[in-house]
């Protein structure tokens, strides 16, 4: 059926997040932002409240209250109101990385069982390759003796690499044989051979950690792999990979989204206290410029969530989503960036200075237009699918 | 719980109009569109599908049927891809019928729901929009003084569906201009009522096969009874917003035509040895209308689901109603952009398209369902 109503449990959990973001984390996101890297021993305190205020969603999200929301879905909204908060604080804390995302997506019930609890990083991209993840270069090798698969090679932009438990690796069996060989491995952090070197200094979700990863022959269990150790090169066997992008990429759109209401509410906010009135019954020719912008705005960011939600529901219902994912990633990503930018300029010389948050948030937001697949790959990825062309016929 | 799969139901509604929207519409778009045609036989055949007779309860003689808008912007999606100026010529009736169902006295409803269910397309109309730059439907100038036992009303509408032949047309006025839509009120004009006068048919860019009117009320004067809703009057506001969540459900399928056309249109025309959809300028422009159109799609779902809970839609309608007829003017633009120089040519239906396009951000109180 179609219907628009999120399960109680799920509202619950939205208002748990909002009233913790504005009690707790909103106040710390300046900070974390301004010290960025040198941060992570210093707030002791904000910590525990977000560990504690974590467990406290962990527990209600899986007390078995029904009726609920599918997993996927679930996961999209809570991504939303996290980013709400503060575009990455709640995510540490959530311990909600793309890997767990990932794993979620494709893993057996066996395996989410033994990674339930890791935070888990996702480590895709390296040196000489970004969007072109068939190009990886870094291998896994399965040792028959010991049954363990072991991977060397480079990882750089991995998101949380360094506040995670875990990290999803991509890396390919055999290189010779392209992008069918390519495969996910759970790697622990406490796995030898895996050493995190660079902290990345960036734009902006400074308090998530950017990092480098190097694996000089790091073993891990063979049943750490992420779906089939088969190389079906006329299946497709980098489809099991991709599939992770199903589920991340909603996820990634519900985060833009977050930011771009979280910033909206406060713009709308502050107008409304110079007078500004936003009505939502009036022509075309009664409406300033302001108005007609932030209507325009709120349009946009409601047709994204809708564009997530059902993205995200989909795979709750086990049908095939890479196109509407992928949608939904490509316009929430977009329209966060450009409304953003348009609130820091709505709001004058107080939307630039760093007295307020909006101009994090416009730095913040950015980020959600490139990883998990730039808005130009999204918009491949459409045009592919709905032409039927192949990568040859539309490059 | 939130989830947007449709019912069986709704995938038979979907299946079954698109069949007939192929069959009926869309083979005869073009000719009816140069020649400023609606064929009345076109009118019974799709009358035969029970749109109206299927909603109205057994007691007024209709068959009883539960009424879903969020069904019927599904059918209207479906509809206005065969072609959008045939869908509101043909769904005209509704436009009085659903006010008249949601809003109607039950004397009202006794004398006027049976003749919605007759064998024959029974003409009834709507006068909502007014001929001025700054029309809003929200600020009426055309007026209705409710004396004791009369009602008189003066003032210009425009744009209204098949005023010609209309045995009932449902005209939008305020009792005190300027006091927003609390003052609004409904009345029934019936046909060929003195002070009432339909001009000549209008010209528009688009839509050019649905007969739309001006009409003019001198000095109307009906008597107290054709007050819709009695003394309780209407919900304005309701009205505006069905109507809204219609229109952009009609959006979608012209939207929806456009898009399939061009997609199909530049897999096959080959420039440079390739087929043009093999460059990104083209394939991003697909790409762009392919989610655009899903998009607008929920908005108005979610407009439509609202209503269906009797909630209060506004926000809802109005977002949607804005993003959506800024979106079909984009894909439409497209669709003749595309197919390049031969967009422009009248062989293709796309620049029909693109007129059509336009003409859902003026629209307004034409299309309810």
């Amino acid at each position: 059926m179609i219907d628009f109503e999120l399960a109680p449990l799920t509202k619950e959990l939205i208002k748990m997040d909002h009233e913790f973001s504005e009690r707790v984390v909103r106040k710390y996101d300046r900070y974390y932002d301004e010290y960025e890297n040198e941060h992570k021993d210093v707030k002791k305190e904000m910590l525990d409240k977000i560990k504690e205020h974590s467990a406290a969603i962990q527990a209600k999200m899986f007390s078995g209250e029904k009726p609920s929301d599918g997993v996927g879905l679930l996961m999209a909204v809570m991504s939303e109101s996290r980013a709400w908060g503060s575009a990455y604080i709640g995510r540490e804390a959530t311990r909600m990385g793309l890997g767990n995302a990932a794993i979620n997506a494709v893993a057996t019930p066996e395996q989410k069982k033994r990674f339930e609890n890791l935070f888990a990083a996702m480590a895709i991209t390296e040196p000489d390759c970004g969007s072109d993840s068939s190009a990886i270069s870094t291998t896994a090798r399965l040792d028959k003796e010991t049954n363990e698969w072991v991977i060397n090679g480079e990882k750089i932009f991995v998101t949380s690499g360094h506040h995670c438990d875990a990290v999803v690796v991509w890396a390919t069996l055999d290189r010779s044989q392209g992008k069918s060989a390519i495969k996910s491995f759970v790697v622990e952090k406490f796995r030898p051979g895996m050493q995190v070197c660079k902290r990345e200094k960036k734009l902006g979700i400074r308090v998530s950690d950017t990092v480098s990863i190097v694996f000089e022959d790091c073993r891990v269990p063979y049943e750490n792999i992420l779906g089939s150790p088969e190389i079906h090169v006329k299946k497709g066997g980098f489809k099991g990979v991709m599939a992770t992008f199903d589920m991340t990429r909603p996820i990634v759109g519900a985060m833009a989204i977050g930011v771009a209401q979280a910033t909206l509410e406060f713009t709308k906010e502050k107008l409304e206290e110079e007078g500004f009135t936003f009505p939502y019954n009036r022509g075309l020719h009664e409406l300033n410029t302001v108005q007609k912008a932030i209507i325009d705005m709120e349009a946009n960011i409601e047709a994204s969530r809708l564009l997530v939600w059902k993205a995200a529901s989909m795979l709750d219902k086990g049908e095939k989503n890479s196109l509407e994912a992928s949608c939904a990633k490509a316009k929430a990503s977009r329209i966060a960036t450009l409304i953003t930018q348009q609130c820091v300029e709505l709001l004058g010389p107080l939307g630039y200075s760093r007295e307020w948050l909006v101009e994090k948030w416009m730095r913040d937001s950015k980020i959600t237009d490139l990883f998990e697949g730039t808005g130009q790959i999204q918009m491949l990825i459409i045009a592919r699918n709905i032409l039927g062309f192949s990568r040859e016929q539309l490059k | 719980m939130a989830e947007f799969i449709m019912d069986d139901d709704q995938k038979q509604i979907r299946e079954t109009i698109q069949r007939f929207a192929q069959n009926e519409f869309r083979e005869i778009a073009r000719e009816c569109d140069e020649e400023n045609d609606l064929p009345s036989d076109l009118l019974d055949k799709v009358w035969k599908l029970d749109f109206c007779s299927n909603i109205i309860p057994e007691k007024y003689r209709g068959h009883g049927m539960s009424r879903s808008v969020l069904n019927s912007l599904i059918m209207a999606e479906e509809f206005a891809w065969g072609d959008v100026s045939l869908t509101i010529g043909s769904l005209s009736p509704l436009l009085m019928m659903i006010p008249l169902l949601e809003f109607g006295t039950e004397e009202q409803k006794e004398e006027l729901l049976s003749r919605f269910c007759s064998d024959k397309f029974f003409p009834a109309t709507v006068a909502m929009m007014e001929p001025r730059i700054t029309f809003s439907p929200f600020t009426l100038h055309t007026t209705v003084d409710i004396s004791n036992d009369t009602m008189i009303i003066n003032g210009t509408k425009c744009m209204v569906p098949l005023a010609d032949r209309a045995e009932h047309v449902l005209v939008y006025a305020t009792t005190a201009k300027g006091s927003g839509t609390a003052s609004v009120e409904a009345i029934i004009v019936d046909k060929d009522t003195p002070g009432m006068i339909v001009g000549e048919r209008e010209k528009n860019m688009g839509f050019r096969p649905l007969p739309l009117y001006p009409v003019v009320f001198k000095d109307c004067e009906v008597p107290q009874s054709k007050r819709l809703g009695g003394d309780r009057g209407i919900d304005y506001t309701r009205i505006i917003n069905l109507s809204r969540a219609n229109f952009c459900s009609m959006a979608v399928g012209v939207a929806r035509a456009s898009y399939a056309y061009a997609l199909n249109y530049a897999k096959e025309r080959h420039a440079f040895g390739e087929p043009i959809a093999s460059r990104q300028a083209v394939a991003f422009m697909l790409a762009e209308a392919a989610m655009e159109i899903e998009a607008m799609r929920l908005l108005a779902w979610r407009a439509a689901w609202r209503l269906d809970r009797q909630e209060d839609a506004t926000r809802d309608s109005t977002l949607a109603k804005m993003y959506c007829a800024d979106q079909i003017m984009k894909i439409t633009d497209y669709g003749v952009q595309i197919l390049g120089g031969h967009g422009y040519i009248r062989d293709h239906p796309v620049e029909m398209w693109f007129r059509n396009g336009r003409g859902f951000a003026t629209m307004e109180g034409q299309a309810i369902g």
